[in-house]
């Protein structure tokens, strides 16, 4: 996994709760049986006036002027601004898949849904959760500056406004310490192959069934 | 110390804690189908690593399976090469695989329960966020990613932090005509689909312990609709007996073993829970939802709500951006829409039980000498398995659908999600008994009213919304 420290990134806003996961990568892309490519089909529903296919070259689609992320001003933002409940619905990792090729490694909301918290973190993408009035206010700021840049630092657990206020944010200690070495989970799962040895031992006496 | 039936499930399965408190649980159960799960078996390739434990898992291609003309086999190329990548994977790691060909094929989370593969007591994890399904059996269930696939697939293990305990507690006995879907969609009604986040939900009280296997699993299969990962139900004398003689489940003497073991998964008595909600099932309508998202959602004699009543500026927006996409009108009745399409299947609504409560609306229709209407472009039924639509065959229910004008399908996920050939076309409406009405779920523009089995049925023979109490009185 990609490791994430520090980051000065353009912030684009999403105005809306409940942004699921159908809307992130619609269904016929997740028909692909690779782990890449999604990004120029995030949000594809949203973001294009046709209808999306797997195969088909996305460049010359026609771009839909009202979807907020086709703004020029908001064109390389690596930090996603939404709201409420953000990712909740299907399981489907293609969504943090399709936000990471498509250049966001930062998302921050007031919630978010728990497969889609957890699959980032699988994926070198930071979910940040904000306080409501919080994330209001880096919405408004959002929208009044163009060009608004937020630094964010993870180790530090911080973010930096432009004009130098600094937030701070929680994230849990080992998904943190995971994140900013950019550790493999399976790696580190198989250092304690003995435990797992010796938990399946002692269930196989208690609970033979399970096993057959 | 009391213990809720989560604290035991989770006990049971710690093999290992970090100093925040972060575990690593065990995977009792691991289902797995074609479009999660490709990406997991090529790093286990591209790491050199082989399944942990080949028979904890069960394998089944669901979502992208055609339910006509199955034999003539899968006409879209890149649906077909997901299905045979599965085909592939599960040989060449020697897994367990029901193939799209086998009678016993189904959707993920019917078939799980049906085999007995899904036993109390257990963790059962599978790339799909409706897993919570199987928590329906007093196991700790629940939807994972693709990387946590891989990991389940090389570890047998996951790593989790605990979350709190949530006590939904439905007392009284349901209205007739109003089943588990309802209570799902008035639970999550109430507390809105981000109201579980953070939570495992319990369902519990005298209305949870009258339904059957079946409509608890509708129930745990909508616990994610609420925002919760898992829903789960305690054992009791219901669950062992669904469970016995099931091809997976154990046998003879072990079974009995067993189902002393599966009775102690059950909250204890005065055990505190972090969060309650109570509900009298007495109350609770036949629901319908209006928008695109499940907790937008009214009782069927109710209208269409007003953005210029929402509790605040979000949800106004929320709430219009919903009436626009869905074409309709503030304070429009229910009973007013008109649908296009209906159907009847998908992991939430698609077991004998729920083909029998439509079949008998459609039987009903026959008699009063009404078929679906004419408005009514297509009304499907897909049965939630292979060994589903066998048991509806023998019953005759496949006739009852078929003379009052419905199509009688081959299993799978079909129009819940639109993966394979059956979707909505732009502006459709639908009737459907799946479990998201989310923007485009059902093909692109495609609006989607999530109902109960039968106000399904019902809907389809009378072209618009009806009050199935009604109809069946
Ligand atoms: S029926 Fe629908 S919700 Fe259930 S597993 Fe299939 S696609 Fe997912």
């Amino acid at each position: 996994m990609k490791p994430f420290t520090r980051l000065d990134g353009l912030v684009a806003p999403l105005d809306r709760a409940n942004v699921d996961t159908d809307a992130i990568i619609p269904k016929q892309f997740l028909k692909s049986i690779k782990r890449s490519g999604f990004g120029p089909n995030a949000f594809d529903e949203w973001r294009y006036l046709d209808r999306g296919e797997p195969g088909k070259p996305n460049h010359d689609r026609p771009l839909n002027p009202d979807f907020v992320l086709n703004q020029a001003r908001y064109q390389g933002a690596s930090v996603l601004l939404a709201r409420e409940n953000f990712g909740c619905g299907s399981s489907r990792e293609h969504a943090p898949w399709a936000l990471e090729d498509y250049g966001f490694r930062v998302i921050i909301a007031p919630s978010f849904a728990d497969i889609f918290f957890n699959n980032c973190f699988k994926n070198g993408i930071l979910p940040i959760v904000l306080p409501a009035e919080t994330v209001d206010r880096l919405f408004r700021e959002t929208a009044a500056v163009e060009g608004y840049a937020l630094t964010v630092d993870l180790a530090g657990q911080t973010l930096t406004t432009p004009t130098g206020d600094v937030i701070p944010f929680e994230v849990d200690p080992e998904r943190k310490h995971r994140l900013l070495n950019g550790l493999d989970d399976i790696g580190i799962t198989l250092q304690y192959v003995d435990k797992v040895r010796a938990y399946e031992a002692r269930r196989k006496g208690e609970a033979p069934w399970l096993f057959a | 110390m009391a213990r809720t039936l989560y604290d035991k499930l989770w006990d049971a399965h710690v093999v290992h804690v970090e100093p925040d408190g972060t575990a690593l649980i065990y995977i009792d159960r691991h289902l797995v189908h074609e479009v999660t799960s490709p990406q997991a078996f090529e790093g286990l390739r591209l790491a050199h690593r082989a399944p942990w434990r080949t028979a904890s898992v069960l394998a089944v291609p669901d979502h992208n399976v055609p339910t006509a003309h199955r034999e003539q086999g899968i006409a879209d190329p890149v649906s077909r090469t997901q299905v045979e990548t599965l085909d592939e994977n599960c040989r060449a790691f020697g897994l367990t695989e029901f193939p799209m060909t086998d009678r016993r094929q189904g959707i993920v989370h019917v078939i799980g329960p049906e085999q007995g593969f899904t036993q109390p007591g257990m963790t059962v994890v599978c790339g799909d966020s409706h897993t919570s399904t199987h928590g329906a059996f007093g196991a700790l269930a629940f939807g994972i990613g693709t990387s946590e696939v891989e990991h389940v697939l090389a570890t047998q293990c996951l790593w989790q932090k605990k979350s709190k305990a949530m006590l939904v507690r439905v007392d009284g006995q349901l209205g007739p005509g109003v089943t588990a879907k309802d209570i799902a969609l008035a639970v999550i009604g109430k507390i809105g689909t981000a109201g579980g986040t953070g939570h495992a939900v319990e369902f519990g009280g005298s209305a949870i312990r009258a339904l059957s296997m079946e409509g608890r699993m509708t129930l745990c299969n909508m616990a994610i609709e609420a925002g919760a990962r898992a829903g789960m139900v305690a054992v009791d004398e219901k669950t062992v007996e669904y469970l016995r003689g099931r091809p997976y489940a154990p046998q003879g003497e072990q079974f009995e073993q067993a189902a002393a073991y599966w009775r102690s998964f059950v909250s204890d008595p005065g055990v505190a829970y972090d969060a309650v909600l109570e509900l009298d099932a007495a109350q609770i309508q036949p629901q319908v939802t209006w928008g695109t998202s499940p907790e937008m959602v009214v009782p069927v004699d109710g209208r269409v709500p007003d953005p210029a009543s929402a509790p605040n500026e979000v949800k106004r927006s929320d709430w219009e951006r919903a009436l626009a996409y869905m074409g309709l009108a503030a304070n429009t009745p229910m009973r007013d829409i008109p649908v296009d399409k209906v159907f009847i299947g998908s992991c939430t609504n698609s077991r004998i039980e729920d083909l029998r409560e439509a079949a008998a609306v459609a039987r009903r229709a026959v008699a009063q000498g009404r078929r679906v209407a004419d408005n009514v472009k297509l009304a499907m039924v897909v049965p939630g398995s292979g060994l589903v639509k066998v048991q509806a065959e023998a019953e005759g229910l496949d006739r009852a659908f078929t003379a009052a004008g419905f199509e009688w399908r081959d299993p799978g996920c079909s129009m819940c999600l639109a993966m394979n050939a059956d979707r909505l076309e732009p502006g459709e409406r639908c009737a459907s008994t799946s479990n998201r009405n989310f923007e485009g779920r059902q093909g692109q523009g495609g609006r989607t009213h999530l109902v109960s089995p039968a106000m399904a049925a019902a809907a389809a023979v009378y072209g618009h919304f009806v009050d199935v109490r009604e109809v069946m009185s």
